[in-house]
This record gives structure tokens, C-alpha cells and sequence, in this order.
């Protein structure tokens, strides 16, 4: 009976969404105050039946009801309640669901949030976010159905993928989601500005903390699948280039385009019609994302059950929403660009290049991730693009981006001479350089690319240390606004060293070993001491012991596993991780080579890799801050 | 004024391409696509069997009877629709299952074998897939039925069903063994 109840919840949730989206419109149009007010408690509403649907859907996990079909195939008795709970996202109808759910609470954030903001502008906003619910919903309802019935039940579940039952699976996909469906705020700010005709400042001073919310969250959902990948999955790398790492990449690196742009629309009235089109770009390529995933038209290790129908009608979902939103923005983008006029100089100038590679570092992972399909459509054969193409363009478009950040925030609105700002720099240019030679003198042979890391992470920190320098002498303090923008610039700063330090720096060694031997790697010692027997609660390893010590001082103990488990023999390789701020030491057991207890053994040191995530936090917490300025609490003037 | 439309313009040409695509991969599903190694031999191949080590097979090993080459991965979902039909083709002895390992990790390909049930004779192990490219294996799952001479005479993209085993396979098969 509950499932039923849950496809119905469903049910009310779509036409209060097709209501969201009419009646506040409707209202917006004739300036009819009652219609307007309508948005608010539909909002309200139809987060009240999403959330229905959901813990329905939850319980029906928690329960083990295998009446329900999608419960049947993702669940099984024996699964700790936790990944029962978890699994509710684990395939494609609870994570859609899911996303649905995080949706309404957007907009229901938006709802609460927007008290100080002129009626019709909300009424317009929470319409536009009604139209993309409904599309959710309708996709939900009518093609993948969470709540379908199997007849007769099944007696026990399918399971989960054991890959899915992790802590990473708790929480990576709600912030991913969280951030992906966020830029939906900033694109249903962008379509009532154009439906309303008004572009200004200050409507982009109430849709940028919402942008940066998005953008923090979608941060730290990408960071966090990466260090999931690389630490539980034993994938052994931090990232892919896979099509849907691709997918969140593209709306991440626009979406950081966004924040720069509605910074300059706010102050200084510049790139209004960019400003625009960046936020439905953004907002859509979160929808492609959605779309690659769900349409099996890419082949990824990530793939959902690829169904034609599902993709033909988010595609059809794709051309109504983007299409539309672009046709309106060609009519009705502001004629003018607007703005105050800036000289070639200017900190203007130095955000329209910070722009630009961003966005042609977006739509060179968008030509990367569909060539493989143009390919085939083509007839071309089948081709696929490798990590190669995307690290090279991708190195080159973020060299002069990393050149370029420190300038910025030096740099004066409108007019500067490149003179000043060069000269403030040219010290701490020179420091980051000698940095960068001092790195590669002390790197084993002279490493380029992890010398260039240090340069380029103390280039960055130095310069942005520089504009902090700047206002604390003047007596000027940081504004929340500054103090994100630092953060974020520093977490850069750590993200490009730690980067390049490991793709640089890592090392890899396969080797036989005997009990006794040691091996070095970049300078540590791993001595291998043989293995024991152990018993695991439903399984038997043989669990290798390896000594690492570093210039004669024990670093670590490191224990890999090579597990046999009792149902079925499967045997799962058990590497052990010994992290630290400046190195992973990671050791796998291969295969045992003789009786005398030797042993195949895989040895990795990644220097830095840590740096990466840690890099992408700051970035996050960099975006989070910024809300707290007082420009964005001020009421409207 | 025109400038404005480009966005527009360069989202049409997307929206074109991934019709094509989902046109494409709808083909697969109803296996439109004849393979063009239909009547062929199958390609030759030496292939490591997952979780035996030491143990490879060629293509001159699977000579003398017919055998289905299914192929999955451990990542693939639709592999697991499809296991139970796979699993009760197996159980009827009409034809030798043998799994094809595609873009797979070996730890992760038995687990999903102990897991589900292995109803495969043994399963050949394409890591990288590089002998996936000489089969034509657009992706998992993908059948093909091979006779006894080596030759492929069926093939079918996308997960198998009852239907399509009753409908399709086994009319081919029955008429492999009526020609014996």
C-alpha cells in the first residue's frame, strides 16, 4: 500500500510543480498580488510531497519490502542499515529521486530566503524553478518509476554493487547533486531577468550568493568522489577523465566563470549579456551531465541502466529547457553591454581572460567527452579520447590562468597601469622562481613538472599574499567578500602544487620479493618481512607486513591484504595506505611467487596527492565565505 | 543582433549529435546493426581466464562445438538483468556459455561472479578490451553464437531476454544442429 502511496505523493508533487509554475507567473504578468503569493506555499507543498515520496522509498529499503522492484534489484537483507538507507540513491530511479528532493529544497531555500526581494522577481524565480521540477518529476513518474511493483516479491534482494557500499556513498552523491541542481537558481534568476527585461546589479547582487552556495557544494561533491575513487575504490589515481567525471567538471569550471563574471556585473555593470549566458550555461551543462549519465550514450564506469526511452526524454527535456532559454536570451539579452566604459588594463580586462579560458577549458572537455560519439555518428569509427589530449589542452589552458590570478585582485576596476601591478609582483615572481629552481636542484634527476608545481603554487600564494598585504597596510582590513576570494585563491594555489607534484612525482614499482629484502623508492626504504595467516570474520588473508623507514627512522608499518573470501573463494586485494600531508605510501600484495613466501608486490609513493582535495575545500570554504558579506544582508535600496 | 544567436546555434548542433547518439544506441538495443562478422570467422584471440591464472584460451581452443560468448563486466548493470537468463541458458545444456570479461578488474569481476553465481564455463579476461575491438563489442552486455567451425552465426547488443533467447537464439541454434 505505502508504494502506491509514494507514487501518488509523486503525483500531487507534479501537478502542485506545473501549478508552481503557472499561477506566480500568471500573477507576475498581471501584477495580481494574490497570484503571485501563490509560489511561496506551493513551494512549501510540493517539498511536503517529495519528502513524502522519499521516506516512503526509504522505508520500503529499510523494511526489505522486495514487492518493490527498484528495492529488489539495490537492496538484500543482509545489508548493514546504513547502506540500506544509502542504497535508496544507489541506482538510477532513487537517485533521480533524490534529485528531485534536493531540488525542492532549493527552492524551498529560495522561498525562505527571499523575503527582502521584490514580488514579482521571486514569483518569476520560483516559477522557472517549478518548470524544471516538473520536468524531474515528469521524467520520474512516467519513465522511471522508483516505486514499481515486482509480483510476485522477490524472497531476497539482488544487493547492492559492493562497489556503492562505502561511507563515500553516503554522502558524495547528495553534495554533487546539491551543487549541480544549485546552478539552478542562478539560471531561474537568469530567465526572470530576461523574461522581466531588467538586467542590473541588483539582480545579480541577489542571485551571486546562491551561485557561490551551488558552486561550494558542487566543489566538495566532485573532491570528494575523487578522493573516494582514489582511497576506497583502489582505483590507485585521483582522476579519470572519464565521461561523467567530465560531466561535473564542465558545469564546475563555468560555474567558476559565473562567480568571476556576476562579480564584475554586480560593481561595475560590465558582461551583463555574458553574465547571462554563463548562468543558463551553466545550469545546462548540468543537465547534459544528467543526460550523459542516464542515456547510455557514453560508455563510462559509472554508467546507470541505459535505457533509449530515458534518453530520449531527457533529450527532448534538454531542447525544451536550453533551447528555450537560449532562443529567449537571443531576443531579449540586453542590446547594449552596458557597464562602465574600462581601459585595456583593468581589472574588467583581466576577468573577461579569466572568463575565457574557463569556458574554453569547459568546451574542451565537452569536445573531448562527445568526440567519441561524433565519431561514430560520423562513421568515423570508433575512436576515444584519452587522458592524454585532456592533460595536455588542460595544462595549456591553465598555465596562463595561474599566470594571471595574482594580477587580479591588484589590479584596479576600470583603468590601471600594468606597470604598477607588474612591479608590485615582479618580487614575489622572482621568490616563486627561485622556489621553483630550489624544488627542481633538490628533485632526484631534475623533475620539471614538479618544479613548475612549486612555482606555481608559490606563485599564487605569494601574489595572493600581496593584495592581502595591500589592504592590511593601508588600514583597510578584508571584506567577507576578499577573505573568500583569498581562500579560494590560496586553495588553488594548493590544488595546482599538489597536482602536479603527484603527477609529476609519483613512482611505481612492481616487484618480487623475498622475506627479508628491501626495496628503495623515492628515498624511502620498504623492507618486506613476509606474511601471516589471519582470519577475518568470513574470510581468510594472508597479510603482508612492510617496514618503511626514511633515512633509517620507521615511517610506517603497512599491512595489504590478499583476502579469500569464504563465500565462493573470491579473492579481494586488501592495499594498504599510509597517508600524510607531504606523501602517500601505498602497498598492494600481488600474488605469492613460491613456496618460501615470496610475494609479487606493488609499491607506490605519491607525493602531495593530499593537496589536491585539501586544495578544493579551501576553494569551497573560499565560496561559502563570501556569503557573509554584508553587501549580500544589506535590504534592497 | 545575430552574434546573440550563436549560442542557440551551437546548442542545436549539440542537441543533433546526441540525437544521433541516442538514435545509435536505441539501434543497439534492437540489434539493428548487423555485425559484419556475421558468416565470418571469429576474430582470432589468446585471452588470459579470469581467476585462472596461467590458463589462456585461443580461438582454436573453442573449436568443435558451438558456444555463446556473452559478454559482460562487473561494472555493467544491465549484466545483471540479465544474469538469470543467462544463468538459466547455461543450466539447459543447449549451448556452452562462455563469459567474455570486458574493461574489468579481475578482483571486482569475481566478486560479482561469487556474488550472482557463475553460470559460465570460464570467462575469458579482456582487461583492456583490445581484443574487444577485433569482436566489434560496442560495450556489456553483448552475445554472440559461434558453431562449431569457428563462424559467428548470431549476434545480439543488449541484454538478453526470454523472448529474444526463444525468439532468436534458438532458432539459430536449431538450425545449427539440423545441418550437422
Amino acid at each position: 500500500m505505502l508504494p502506491e502511496l509514494g507514487l501518488l505523493c509523486l503525483l500531487f508533487a507534479l501537478v502542485l510543480a506545473v501549478l508552481l509554475g503557472t499561477l506566480p507567473l500568471l500573477g507576475a504578468h498581471r501584477g495580481n498580488v494574490a497570484l503571485m503569493a501563490t509560489a511561496r506555499p506551493l513551494a512549501w507543498s510540493q517539498l511536503a510531497f517529495i519528502g513524502m515520496a522519499f521516506a516512503i522509498l526509504a522505508n520500503a529499503f529499510l523494511t526489505s519490502d522486495f514487492s518493490v522492484a527498484y528495492v529488489a534489484q539495490n537492496s538484500n537483507t543482509l545489508l548493514p542499515a546504513i547502506y540500506k538507507f544509502t542504497a535508496v540513491w544507489g541506482a538510477h530511479e532513487g537517485s533521480l529521486l533524490l534529485w528531485v528532493l534536493i531540488l525542492s529544497l532549493w527552492i524551498a531555500a529560495v522561498a525562505a530566503f527571499s523575503r527582502r526581494l521584490p514580488a514579482p522577481l521571486v514569483a518569476r524565480v520560483l516559477a522557472v524553478m517549478g518548470w524544471v521540477s516538473v520536468g524531474f518529476l515528469a521524467f520520474l513518474v512516467f519513465t522511471s518509476n522508483p516505486f514499481a511493483r515486482l509480483l510476485p516479491a522477490a524472497l531476497e534482494g539482488r544487493d547492492l554493487n559492493p562497489l556503492l557500499q562505502d561511507p563515500g556513498m553516503i554522502v558524495h552523491p547528495p553534495l554533487l547533486y546539491t551543487g549541480y541542481v544549485g546552478f539552478a537558481v542562478a539560471f531561474a534568476f537568469a530567465i526572470a531577468a530576461l523574461i522581466e527585461g531588467r538586467v542590473d546589479a541588483q539582480w545579480v547582487r541577489w542571485s551571486r550568493p546562491w551561485t557561490n552556495v551551488a558552486w561550494g557544494f558542487l566543489t566538495i561533491g566532485i573532491a570528494l568522489g575523487s578522493f573516494w575513487a582514489y582511497y576506497e575504490l583502489g582505483w590507485g589515481g585521483w582522476w579519470f577523465w572519464d565521461p561523467v567525471e567530465n560531466a561535473s567538471f564542465m558545469p564546475w569550471l563555468v560555474g567558476a566563470a559565473l562567480l568571476h563574471s556576476q562579480a564584475t556585473t554586480e560593481k561595475r555593470g560590465s558582461f551583463r549579456g555574458w553574465t547571462l549566458l554563463l548562468a543558463i550555461a551553466a545550469f545546462s551543462l548540468s543537465l547534459l551531465g544528467t543526460f550523459l549519465v542516464r542515456s547510455g550514450v557514453l560508455t563510462s564506469v559509472h554508467a546507470f541502466a541505459s535505457d533509449p526511452t530515458r534518453g530520449l526524454f531527457i533529450l527532448v527535456f534538454l531542447a525544451i529547457v536550453i533551447g528555450g532559454s537560449l532562443l529567449l536570451f537571443a531576443f531579449r539579452a540586453p542590446s547594449d553591454e552596458g557597464g562602465k566604459p574600462f581601459a585595456a588594463y583593468s581589472r574588467e580586462t583581466l576577468l573577461l581572460v579569466n572568463n575565457l579560458l574557463l569556458a574554453c577549458a569547459a568546451a574542451m572537455i565537452a569536445i573531448g567527452t562527445l568526440y567519441p560519439l561524433l565519431a561514430e555518428a560520423l562513421d568515423l569509427g570508433k575512436i576515444s579520447v584519452g587522458p592524454p589530449y585532456f592533460r595536455l589542452l588542460f595544462g595549456l589552458l591553465m598555465l596562463p590562468l595561474v599566470l594571471l590570478v595574482p594580477f587580479g585582485p591588484i589590479t584596479r576596476w576600470q583603468r590601471e597601469q600594468a606597470s604598477v601591478t607588474v612591479r608590485m609582483l615582479a618580487p614575489w615572481a622572482g621568490l616563486a622562481l627561485l622556489a621553483g629552481g630550489a624544488w627542481w636542484a633538490g628533485s632526484a634527476g631534475g623533475n620539471l613538472q614538479t618544479a613548475i608545481g612549486a612555482a606555481a603554487g608559490a606563485w599564487l600564494l605569494l601574489g595572493t599574499a600581496r593584495f592581502v598585504f595591500q589592504r592590511l597596510r593601508a588600514g583597510q582590513g578584508l571584506t567577507a567578500e576578499m577573505a573568500g576570494m583569498t581562500l579560494a585563491h590560496c586553495g588553488l594555489a594548493l590544488f595546482f602544487f599538489g597536482v602536479l607534484q603527484t603527477e609529476g612525482g609519483s613512482v611505481e614499482k612492481d616487484v618480487a620479493a623475498t622475506p627479508g629484502q628491501s626495496f628503495a623508492l623515492h628515498g624511502y626504504d620498504f623492507r618486506f618481512e613476509g606474511t601471516e595467516r589471519v582470519h577475518g570474520p568470513n574470510y581468510e588473508a594472508d597479510r603482508g607486513r612492510v617496514v618503511v623507514t626514511h633515512h633509517g627512522d620507521v615511517v610506517a608499518t603497512m599491512a595489504p591484504e590478499k583476502r579469500a573470501y569464504a563465500s565462493g573463494g573470491q579473492v579481494m586485494t586488501e592495499a594498504d595506505i599510509d597517508g600524510a600531508l607531504h606523501r602517500d605510501l601505498y602497498v598492494a600484495l600481488g600474488e605469492p611467487l613460491d613456496a618460501k613466501g615470496g610475494w609479487a608486490l606493488r609499491l607506490y609513493v605519491k607525493p602531495y596527492i593530499r593537496w589536491i582535495w585539501l586544495g578544493a575545500l579551501f576553494m569551497a570554504l573560499g565560496a561559502f565565505t563570501v556569503l557573509f558579506d554584508r553587501r549580500f544582508r544589506r535590504p534592497p535600496a | 543582433m545575430i552574434r546573440r544567436f550563436w549560442p542557440l546555434l551551437a546548442f542545436a548542433a549539440l542537441a543533433v549529435l546526441l540525437y544521433a547518439g541516442v538514435r545509435m544506441n536505441s539501434g543497439r538495443d534492437t540489434s539493428a546493426i548487423a555485425s559484419p562478422l556475421i558468416g565470418k570467422p571469429a576474430p582470432a584471440f589468446t585471452l588470459p581466464v579470469l581467476g585462472q591464472p596461467g590458463r589462456v584460451v585461443s580461438r582454436a581452443d573453442l573449436l568443435g562445438k558451438p558456444y555463446l560468448l556473452n559478454v559482460w563486466g562487473s561494472w555493467c548493470v544491465n549484466c545483471r538483468d540479465e544474469h538469470p537468463v543467462i544463468s538459466a541458458l547455461a543450466r539447459s545444456g543447449r549451448v556452452r556459455v562462455i563469459g567474455y570479461d570486458y574493461k574489468d578488474e579481475p578482483a571486482d569481476a569475481q566478486r560479482w561472479l561469487a556474488q550472482l553465481g557463475d553460470p559460465y564455463e570460464f570467462s575469458l579476461a579482456d582487461e583492456e578490451g583490445r581484443v574487444a575491438l577485433d569482436w566489434g563489442i560496442y560495450g556489456a552486455p553483448e552475445s554472440y553464437l559461434v558453431d562449431a567451425r569457428g563462424i559467428v552465426r548470431w549476434k545480439f547488443v543488449g541484454p538478453l531476454d526470454d523472448a529474444i533467447v526463444s525468439g532468436q537464439l534458438e532458432p539459430v541454434l536449431a538450425s545449427l544442429e539440423a545441418g550437422k
